[in-house]
């Protein structure tokens, strides 16, 4: 069974899936910080393929990838990295990342190393569902990879039933209309988007990414989905203090809001949805 | 134009296609299934052709340039897209962008630009309709192509400097980009060449086919025939050259020759002469070939040219260089810059640093005596008096 089922299978609620860029702040952190962010209880790892050219990415990703990208970081040197994480850690990882790289990689290869690696999912947002169905999702079916979709406060219904309909493990719901990284807080819109996605009944779990970045925002994000997603805020404590397994904890224990924390949020939220 | 059509799917055989983030699908979307309806429909058409005429001041004139053509032994051509409103043929694509944008009811565009002659081709529309227009132009271009920064200002224009990657024409169409996914429902951006996600590359390849439907009646006043034995343009995204090819694309008897920048040299490691250099890749949402590192991470290209500064190429253009249609070739800087000067002192034409890489070639190509060459000269140079005169006074010019 793919590690993602399990874990949504085991867990109703309150995931926390934690992105960061490979080779980022240096290039042999990458196991260094997987096994740091399991010990401190993230639910989910998103391993970044660093890209020249990240479209949907706002400055703090742009800046890890060119970081991660002068400091020699691959696709190659990456799955080398990744080689024996396995046998150190056991939440469910995914590879996330732009098309071009993977495409030159060589799709299959690219594939047949997830599955070797003992990766459990594919994010590759500029590969449309489309063009995944028509040339790409026999190579991830033969390898057990899930290819998660995304949705956004601008897909229509037919849009996310479609998207549901063709997904497996997840779906990654993008909280706004931004590049990621954007700290702006949830307004009545997003408000009205997520009551609209709960109302859906929808077959996959979905985890809410995009301007997830402190307790508030986590909490607010899994009072309407699975869990939320992290990425451009832990990075940019990387960049700040450093990858130290110190530094990695307490930033989980933050976001998750210490043992005893109660936000006042997700009351709100049930009183609106 | 038949057998280069892009198919169903937005592909030219293997290229093309939209490689978009979920971010961007409702507007791509809505594109891919408005557009061919609006460029069909009766009253954009009138409103299209009158504005080309009337506003942009169509046709552009196909010059018989007679010093030019004795100097180089043959019969050249140029088609004079430096005349039209604003300068280059840019204004063709957003005349026609600008309305498509105004029927699907959106208030706000981006543009991103290179060497400003998009900027401000968009920025005039934008004054003219009565839109907002916010400009993405990479650092380094805003500063060697400053004139047409303060055109743009002139007209109303936020200008926005892009400081990632290599500050250039790439990075000002990334940005532009995330400003559409960060505003997707009020905007529209109008891409400044046949590239992107389809549709733009069909799309914009339509809007300025005007060329190639000109070239055809005017070739045929001058010598009585519609077909050239060659057409030469330069290449960035393409849209100049797919606009003077695009009706001539289903005649073989018609040699299409594009010329990208070879910056300093193809091997010196700063060039953006994207069919010698490049691979297949995926770049601004299409399937085309691109300058890329082993790895799949876009190289920075380099060319003294802003508008031929990109490292990828339209994909109607990776397809037509496949399918051995168009012959590639390419100039350096200072081919460019020599060019540039010949034209100027033979003909009283001061070109734009983009096309002057399409004259460059001039020299290198054996003609007949009696052959027909159209060369289009798809802007004017007043926006590279500065690069023009830094080379005046490094090489003393002295040709003529
Ligand atoms: C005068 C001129 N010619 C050519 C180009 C290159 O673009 P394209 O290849 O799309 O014609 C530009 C782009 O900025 C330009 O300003």
């Amino acid at each position: 069974m793919n590690r993602i089922d399990k874990l949504f299978q085991n867990r109703s609620g309150k995931i926390l899936s934690v992105y960061f860029t490979a080779g980022f702040p240096s290039l042999h952190s990458t196991s260094q910080i997987i096994e740091a962010l399991e010990a401190a209880g993230a639910d989910m790892i998103e391993i970044g393929m660093p890209f020249s050219d990240p479209l949907a990415d706002g400055p703090v990703i742009q800046n890890s990838s060119r970081h991660a990208l002068d400091n020699g970081m691959s696709i190659n040197l990456l799955f080398k990295q990744l080689a024996d994480i396995r046998k150190k850690v056991n939440v469910p990882l995914l590879m996330m990342g732009y098309i071009n790289p993977v495409l030159k990689f060589g799709l299959e290869n690219f594939c047949r190393l997830c599955f070797e690696t003992g990766i459990d999912g594919v994010i590759i947002p500029d590969m449309p569902p489309e063009l995944f169905l028509k040339e790409y999702s026999v190579f991830f079916e033969s390898y057990g990879l899930y290819n998660i979709f995304l949705i956004t406060p601008q897909s229509d219904d037919g849009r996310i039933k479609y998207i549901d309909k063709i997904s497996r493990g997840f779906i990654y719901m993008v909280s706004s209309s931004t590049t990621t990284g954007v700290k702006k807080g949830f307004s009545e819109d997003h408000r009205s988007y997520f009551k609209r996605i709960n109302s859906m009944n929808l077959k996959n779990p979905r985890l809410i990414g995009f301007g997830i970045s402190d307790n508030k925002s986590f909490e607010v994000a899994c009072d309407v989905a699975q869990g939320a997603i992290i990425g451009s805020a832990f990075i940019r404590m990387l960049g700040e203090t450093g990858s130290s397994k110190n530094n990695i904890t307490s930033f989980i224990r933050k976001i998750r809001g210490g043992n005893n924390t109660v936000s006042a949020m997700p009351l709100f939220f049930k009183n609106i949805l | 134009m038949m057998k280069f059509n892009v198919d169903e799917r937005g592909y030219y055989g293997e290229y093309g296609g939209a490689y978009i983030p979920e971010m961007m699908y409702p507007n791509v979307k809505e594109l891919q299934d408005n557009y061919l309806k609006i460029l069909d429909d009766e009253i954009f058409r009138k409103e299209f052709s009158l504005l080309l005429r009337d506003y942009a001041g169509r046709p552009s004139p196909l010059y018989y340039a007679g010093r030019l053509s004795a100097y180089h032994n043959t019969n050249i051509y140029l088609k004079r897209e430096d005349l039209n409103h604003t300068g280059a043929h840019k204004i063709n694509n957003t005349i026609g962008q600008i309305l498509i944008a105004k029927r699907l009811g959106k208030t706000r565009i981006i543009a991103e630009t290179g060497a400003g002659q998009h900027g401000v081709a968009t920025a005039t529309v934008c004054a003219l309709m009565g839109l907002k227009c916010f400009v993405y132009m990479g650092k380094l271009d805003v500063e060697r192509q400053a004139p047409n920064v303060l055109r743009m200002k002139m007209l109303g224009a936020e200008v926005i400097p892009v400081t990632s990657g290599n500050m250039t024409l790439k990075d000002a169409a990334n940005e532009a980009i995330r400003d559409w996914i960060s505003n997707p429902v009020d905007t529209h951006y109008i891409i400044g060449s046949v590239v992107g996600p389809h549709p733009y590359p069909d799309l914009v390849a339509r809007l300025q086919s005007v060329i190639s439907e000109e070239i055809k009646w005017q070739l045929t006043e001058h010598i009585g025939k519609e077909n050239p034995d060659y057409i030469i343009a330069c290449v960035g995204g393409g849209s100049n050259a797919a606009g003077s090819f695009y009706h001539y694309l289903d005649n073989e008897d018609v040699k299409l020759v594009a010329v990208e920048a070879a910056g300093k040299g193809i091997n010196s490691g700063k060039s953006a002469a994207t069919m010698v250099l490049g691979s297949p890749g995926v770049i601004h949402g299409s399937r085309t070939i691109l300058m890329q590192n082993e790895d799949g991470q876009i190289t920075e290209p380099y060319s003294v040219s802003a508008g031929l500064d990109y490292p990828g190429i339209g994909p109607l253009f990776a397809w037509l260089y496949k399918m051995k249609r168009v012959t590639f070739d390419n100039a350096t800087d200072t081919e460019a810059l020599e060019a540039a000067f010949l034209l100027t002192r033979l003909e009283g034409i001061i070109p734009a640093l983009e096309s002057a890489h399409a004259l460059a070639i001039l020299g290198k190509m054996k003609f007949k005596k009696d052959d027909i060459v159209v060369v289009t000269i798809s802007g004017r140079g007043d926006k590279d008096m500065a690069a023009y005169m830094k080379y005046l006074g490094e090489s003393d010019y002295k040709n003529i």
